[in-house]
This record gives C-alpha cells, sequence and structure tokens, in this order.
C-alpha cells in the first residue's frame, strides 16, 4: 500500500484510538469526580484564591454568560495595547515594529476568538514578547473559554430540575491546568527533540554552500505550536504556518499536530458524552460528524493525488500528485487530508497553501467552514452542532406529530427563533462580507488604504473571488486559515474580518447558552414511549439532511460563483 | 458586569505567569537537551556554518543538487508560497519557463519524467527536501560537471534517502543541503 496513504489513515486512527478514552477523563475532570489530575488541585485553589474567585459559588447562566464575555473583554483591552506597543517593550532581538492600529485589532480579535486570522507574518510582524505574552496567552484561555462553555451548556441536558448553573471559573482553570497545559507540554517536548526552535536566540546569519549570504528567523516556538493544535487555534509561530520546516519539522511531527488538533474536539464529544450519561447519544453525534468529515475527506484526497490538469498540460510527470504549494516530505495526500481536518475543525493552521489547492479541494475546504460541525473547534464544536440539533428536534417533531422535544425538555417557539437566527447569521456575515468587499473592489479600486484593493487579488478570474470568499468564510467560522494570496493587512479587511470574527464567536456561544438556560428552566418529563429517540441511527440522519440543507442553501450559490466555476472551467 | 471585572483581571494576571511565563520556560528548558539546543541544528563544514538541516537553501549551480522553486528565494527571514490558483495563466507561464530552463541545463532529459516538485514552489519557501526521483534526474548533468560517475552518484542518493517515518508512514526524501555537502566531500 501506498506509504502517504497509509500515513493518512493510521493518523486518523490513533487520534481516535486517543480521543474516546481521554473523553472519559475529561468528563471525569468536568464532574469534579476523582481522577488522574487531581494532583493538580494545591495548583488550583492557588489560582482561585489569587483571582479572588469562589470555586464552590454556583452561578445562573446569566452570570457565566457574563463572566465569559467580561473576562474576554479585558483579554482583548490586554492585547490591543500590548500588540500597539511592542516595539517599545523587550524580548524583541530581531527589531520588529510595532502593529498599525487596525492590524492590532484585527489580530487581538482573532486571536480571543480563537480564530487566528493573520494578516501578518510571525518573522517579522510579532516581537517574542508579544508571540509569548499575546499570542500563546490568548491561545490557551481562548481553547479553554470554549471548553468551558460547553461544560455549562450541558448542563441543561441533565434531568435534575437545575436551573444551569456551574461555575465558569472553575471549568475554565481545570480546562487549562488539567488538559491543555499537560498536553500542550507533551507535543511541545516531542516538536523541540525533532529540530523546533525554543529558545530566545534571536535571528541568525550563515553563507550558503553556494555563496549566498542567508538571515534564519528563529525563537521560543515549540511551546506555541503545541497549544496552537491542542486548542485548535491554529495560528502559526512563522508566517508560513506549519509548512514551514520549523514548525513542522518531518512526517512523524506532521502526524503528531495531525492527532493533537482533531483530538480534543473528539474527546470534548465523548466527556459530553459522559457527562449527561448518555453514551448512545455522544455515539451518534460522532457517527454524523464522522460521515460528514469523511465526505469531504475523499474527495480532497483523490483530486490532489490526481494532481493539476493545468500542470499535466505542461507535460511533466505528477507521481505523488499536485505539488504547488506543498512540502515534500508531507506529500500531497497528507496535505489534502490536513486541509480538510484543519478546516472542518476550527484550527486553520495550514501545512500546505490553500490558495495553490486545487479547485475542488478548495469547495471542500469552505464546506468544512461552512458547516464547521463536523467534529468543529474544541467545546465550540458541539455548541454549532447543538443548533442543527434543535432544529432537527423540531422538524421531525412536527413531521411525526409529536411535542419537538429534546432530553425531557420542550423544544418551543423561543428556542427555535435562537437556534434559527444563529443558522443564518453566518450566511449574512459570510456573504454581506462578501458582497462589501466585492462592490469595493469593483467601483473603488483606487482607494488609499495599505493595500489598494485593485491589488487586493493575488490571481483572477473565479479563483479571485474565491480568495474573497475564503477569507469571511474563515473569520466567520472561526477557522483562521486563508487564501493568503489576498493582500489581507489594511484597513477594510482588518476591520471587517475583525466585526465577523466577534460575532461569529459570541453569537454562537450566547445563543446555546440562552437555549439551554430556557430549557433548563422547564418541567422535566421523563422518558416515554412517546419520545422522539434522539440517539437512533434515523434521527442521526435526520440531523445529518439538516445540515446539509442548512447549509447547501445558504452557501451554493457563492460555492458556485468561485471553486465550482473554476473546477470544471479546468476540465 | 462590576463583580466579575476584579476575578477577570485577576485570573487573567495568574493565567498569564502560567502559560506565558512558566510554560515556555519550561519548554526552553527542556529544549536544551534537543540537538541543536533548542536554537535550530546547523550544519558545519570546517568548522564554519553553511545552513541549517532543516531551512532549504537556494541551489542553482549545475554543480549542485538543485533545490525547488521558491516564492521568496529560500530567504529563511521570511517564508512564504506563492498563493498561484491552480487556473493561474501567469502562474502556468512561470511553470512552462521553469520546464524550459531545466531542459537546457539538463539535455538529454525526458520532460515527461521532470518530477511536478522541480517546476512549483513549496509552501514554506524553504522546503529542505527533494524526492529520490527529483535528485536522481539530475544525476546525469552533475556527473557530467563534476566528472563523477552517474553510479556513484546514484549509490550517494539512495545514501541520503531517508526512508518513511517507522519504514511505514509518507514519502521517501533527500535533504538537498546534506546530499549537496556530501557531494563537494567525495573530490
Amino acid at each position: 500500500m501506498n506509504t502517504e496513504l497509509t500515513g493518512v489513515v493510521v493518523t486518523y486512527l490513533i487520534t481516535l484510538l486517543l480521543a474516546i478514552p481521554l473523553g472519559k477523563l475529561v468528563g471525569k475532570i468536568f464532574r469534579g469526580e476523582p481522577n488522574a489530575f487531581d494532583f493538580m488541585a494545591p495548583l488550583e485553589r492557588l489560582i482561585y484564591r489569587v483571582g479572588g474567585i469562589d470555586p464552590k459559588l454556583d452561578m445562573t447562566w446569566k452570570q457565566n454568560l457574563v463572566a465569559l464575555l467580561t473576562i474576554n473583554a479585558v483579554w482583548f483591552v490586554y492585547a490591543f495595547f500590548m500588540l500597539l506597543f511592542q516595539d517599545k517593550l523587550p524580548l524583541n532581538p530581531d527589531g520588529n515594529g510595532a502593529m498599525t492600529p487596525d492590524l492590532a485589532f484585527n489580530t487581538a480579535i482573532s486571536f480571543m476568538v480563537n480564530c487566528d486570522l493573520q494578516h501578518y507574518s510571525g518573522e517579522s510582524g510579532l516581537t517574542y514578547l508579544t508571540q509569548l505574552g499575546v499570542i500563546n496567552f490568548l491561545m490557551f484561555v481562548s481553547a479553554a473559554t470554549g471548553m468551558a462553555a460547553l461544560a455549562l451548556v450541558v448542563r441543561a441536558f441533565l434531568p435534575e430540575k437545575t436551573s444551569l448553573s456551574g461555575n465558569f471559573y472553575v471549568y475554565f482553570t481545570k480546562a487549562i491546568t488539567r488538559v491543555l497545559l499537560p498536553g500542550s507540554l507533551i507535543v511541545a517536548t516531542i516538536l523541540a527533540f525533532n529540530g523546533t526552535p525554543a529558545s530566545f536566540a534571536g535571528k541568525d546569519q550563515f553563507i550558503s554552500l553556494q555563496g549566498d549570504t542567508v538571515n534564519v528567523s528563529r525563537g521560543p516556538a515549540a511551546g506555541l505550536i503545541a497549544i496552537k493544535h491542542l486548542g485548535t487555534n491554529g495560528g502559526g509561530y512563522f508566517g508560513a504556518n506549519s509548512a514551514h520546516p520549523l514548525e513542522n519539522p518531518s512526517y512523524a511531527t506532521n502526524m503528531v499536530e495531525l492527532i493533537a488538533q482533531v483530538m480534543l474536539p473528539i474527546i470534548m464529544l465523548f466527556a459530553l458524552g459522559y457527562l449527561i450519561n448518555r453514551k448512545r447519544f455522544a455515539w451518534t453525534v460522532f457517527g454524523v460528524m464522522t460521515a460528514g468529515f469523511l465526505l469531504l475527506v475523499t474527495p480532497t484526497l483523490i483530486t490532489e493525488f490526481h494532481g493539476s490538469p493545468a500542470i499535466a498540460h505542461l507535460g511533466v510527470a505528477q507521481p505523488a500528485g499536485a505539488m504547488e504549494g506543498k512540502e515534500v516530505r508531507f506529500g500531497p495526500l497528507s496535505s489534502a487530508y490536513w486541509s480538510i481536518a484543519t478546516t472542518v475543525i476550527s484550527t486553520g493552521s495550514v501545512n500546505s497553501m490553500h490558495d495553490s489547492s486545487m479547485a475542488l479541494s478548495g469547495s471542500m475546504q469552505l464546506l468544512g467552514m461552512m458547516t464547521n460541525a463536523f467534529y468543529g473547534g474544541c467545546g465550540v464544536g458541539f455548541l454549532n452542532y447543538y443548533y442543527y440539533l434543535i432544529i432537527a428536534v423540531f422538524i421531525s417533531g412536527l413531521m411525526v406529530g409529536r411535542t419537538p422535544e429534546l432530553f425531557g425538555r420542550k423544544v418551543e417557539a423561543r428556542e427555535i427563533k435562537i437556534a434559527s437566527i444563529v443558522a443564518l447569521l453566518s450566511t449574512l456575515l459570510v456573504k454581506g462580507g462578501v458582497a462589501i468587499a466585492a462592490y469595493v473592489l469593483v467601483h473603488h479600486p483606487d482607494v488609499n488604504w495599505a493595500v489598494k484593493p485593485a491589488a487586493w487579488l493575488n490571481n483572477t478570474g473565479y479563483h479571485g473571488f474565491s480568495e474573497i470568499l475564503y477569507e469571511f468564510t474563515s473569520a466567520n467560522a472561526n477557522n483562521g486559515s486563508g487564501f493568503e494570496g489576498l493582500g489581507d493587512n489594511n484597513f477594510f479587511w482588518n476591520v471587517s474580518t475583525g466585526i465577523v470574527m466577534m460575532l461569529g464567536r459570541f453569537i454562537p456561544i450566547i445563543g446555546p447558552l440562552a437555549i439551554a438556560g430556557l430549557l433548563a428552566d422547564k418541567k422535566y418529563v421523563p422518558e416515554s414511549a412517546g419520545t422522539l429517540a434522539t440517539d437512533t441511527s434515523t434521527f442521526g440522519l435526520m440531523t445529518f439532511a439538516v445540515i446539509i440543507i442548512i447549509t447547501a442553501l445558504s452557501f451554493f450559490p457563492a460555492l458556485a460563483l468561485g471553486p465550482l466555476a473554476e473546477y470544471f472551467s479546468l476540465k | 458586569m462590576k463583580t466579575h471585572l476584579s476575578p477577570a483581571i485577576r485570573l487573567t494576571l495568574v493565567m498569564l505567569v502560567l502559560v506565558a511565563v512558566i510554560y515556555p520556560l519550561v519548554v526552553s528548558g527542556i529544549a536544551r537537551f534537543a540537538p541543536g539546543g533548542g536554537s535550530g541544528e546547523k550544519v558545519i563544514v570546517n568548522g564554519k556554518v553553511v545552513g541549517y538541516t532543516l531551512i532549504g537553501q537556494k541551489f542553482t549551480q549545475d554543480r549542485y543538487f538543485n533545490s525547488r522553486p521558491s516564492a521568496l528565494d529560500y530567504n529563511a527571514a521570511g517564508s512564504a508560497g506563492s498563493n498561484k490558483g491552480p487556473s493561474n495563466p501567469d502562474y502556468l507561464k512561470v511553470a512552462q519557463a521553469r520546464i524550459d530552463t531545466f531542459l537546457v541545463h539538463n539535455p538529454g532529459v525526458d520532460k515527461a519524467q521532470i518530477p511536478a516538485e522541480l517546476v512549483t514552489a513549496s509552501g514554506s519557501g524553504l522546503d529542505p527536501d527533494l524526492s529520490p526521483a527529483a535528485a536522481k534526474i539530475q544525476v546525469a548533468r552533475i556527473a557530467r560537471v563534476r566528472g563523477i560517475s552517474p553510479e556513484r552518484l546514484n549509490q550517494l542518493v539512495d545514501e541520503h534517502t531517508k526512508g518513511p517515518a517507522l519504514g511505514l508512514f509518507g514519502p521517501s526524501t533527500v535533504n538537498v543541503l546534506k546530499i549537496n555537502v556530501a557531494l563537494d566531500a567525495l573530490k
């Protein structure tokens, strides 16, 4: 068997083998049951004491939401000013400059919301202080925020008549001390021993064998790259992200980074099953998500393996597949697998340049982000799935003539309204943004921004449209990958995607939290023969259909104008 | 909001210490025991640093195994791919020009045998590797320029071929810098 294909299949299988048992562990952690990480308890007590937090305090869903939003606001202000004044702060051996206000705005939001869209390159755009104190910091806390939000939402699935409560701070702290920090230490160690730099030494200079003088960027990268994947963040230390040989030195590290990024979303799913004592439900959701994932990954593997039709016309060989924008040590298959893994979950790190992917692969990457629930980001992946679930419950309830209910609580008009608004909002943000950008590009090509609209696109025609579509889709899905040919470091893109990222993150957290809060206040009706079972394959299929219909109806016209048109024009 | 502002700030400060100070210092400490001490593994010839194992460098001379095209000319102060889409007409012209150049420097090579990686830019612009096929197709040229037998050069490529990870996963690669250092040492 082809070693590249074996590599991809085994990478996926190892991910599952690790994630399923670890799901139970994380479930225990969030339930507060005795677990392997209890040795962290003294550290956590210290954190609570310094933080002025009462870990035993039960807060209502509204209090938790305010706590979550307040601390995020603090991070934003902190990050914004750090980036704005980074040139005057220490730990800047390469002498890099400050960010412009619009870029600092974009970057602070981007990392606060776990999106990690980057309109700068790490080598020249940040200092070692901001790489660690802003980027690396926000990667930990934004991932922990998502995990805590999930833990808060699922409490509404429990039968006890509790008004939705829990303590955001406690879930947040434990997500860091017991999951993200230990996991990152392991991944960072593996990376460091395979050649990723982790010291504070600045740029180096040498004379190459051919006699060229070359500068090499370095820095404390290994730790950042570990949490970048484990927390489904995705922002690269270096500009080329995990295509950079120091960020991802070998096929083995490539496997580790792939496993690290896909693992936690699946872990959280099985943790959820354990938290609410519904393992079958977790498996049903997992089945739906896996079906969606495989449906996207398979055509991408095939199309990249067949190589570029235009390059084939030139008459050279493509023994491995398409190679533009790809690294030899990973090969086209692992690059194809990565490009879908990183877009269905919300990582957005890349090990090949998506702008140079085949047109069909580009469609699959976009679809992964448009759905954003085939595994999804750590914690928030299920929150996205949750509003599809509510809609599926409602529609199937109507179809069979039963009161729609989820886990013993009636789903009524208010919940459906919230779920529908959340589902439709992403369409509005993505397509509205694309429409404005296209309008500006056509009618005001010479506005005096850092990059003039006329120079935004690196490719013409359909592919140029795809670059615009990809940027807004990625911002809304909190993904952060890009068709990087887009000239995006200017006022228009920094501000517009900044706003989209913020709404694309917090609305899908606030919506499900509100639904959960409303559901938890309702009377619990024990399940009976008349209840619509949500853990059967029939219902899984129903949810899958809802996801496909909503996504297809929302985004198909836009896809048809971009990557699909390019695909058919290349034949 | 007010009641949550104080814990928000204090929790932020303590987490900053934990994940942005202690964590990177621990990783940095562990990396001291790694090859290159956490600052990147260097390639040294006659006491002089000629590059980093993992950072590809520009090789365009006929006497060396040439590296892949790079969107930033192997300037490792940055990193980038070309970001050219598969249907971009300008890009296809560039690829055609690279094929023509390759054929001029490697007369007698059948165009259909040239692996696409030799005429396409990598994702990072710093790709340190070639596939064994892309190295071997350059052997005839180097043999002629250096006066070394093609058999010896093919053997050199085999010696420098790193197989799949654990012998099972991923492609085989040849590190261009290392094989060129070995090439210079052949004499």
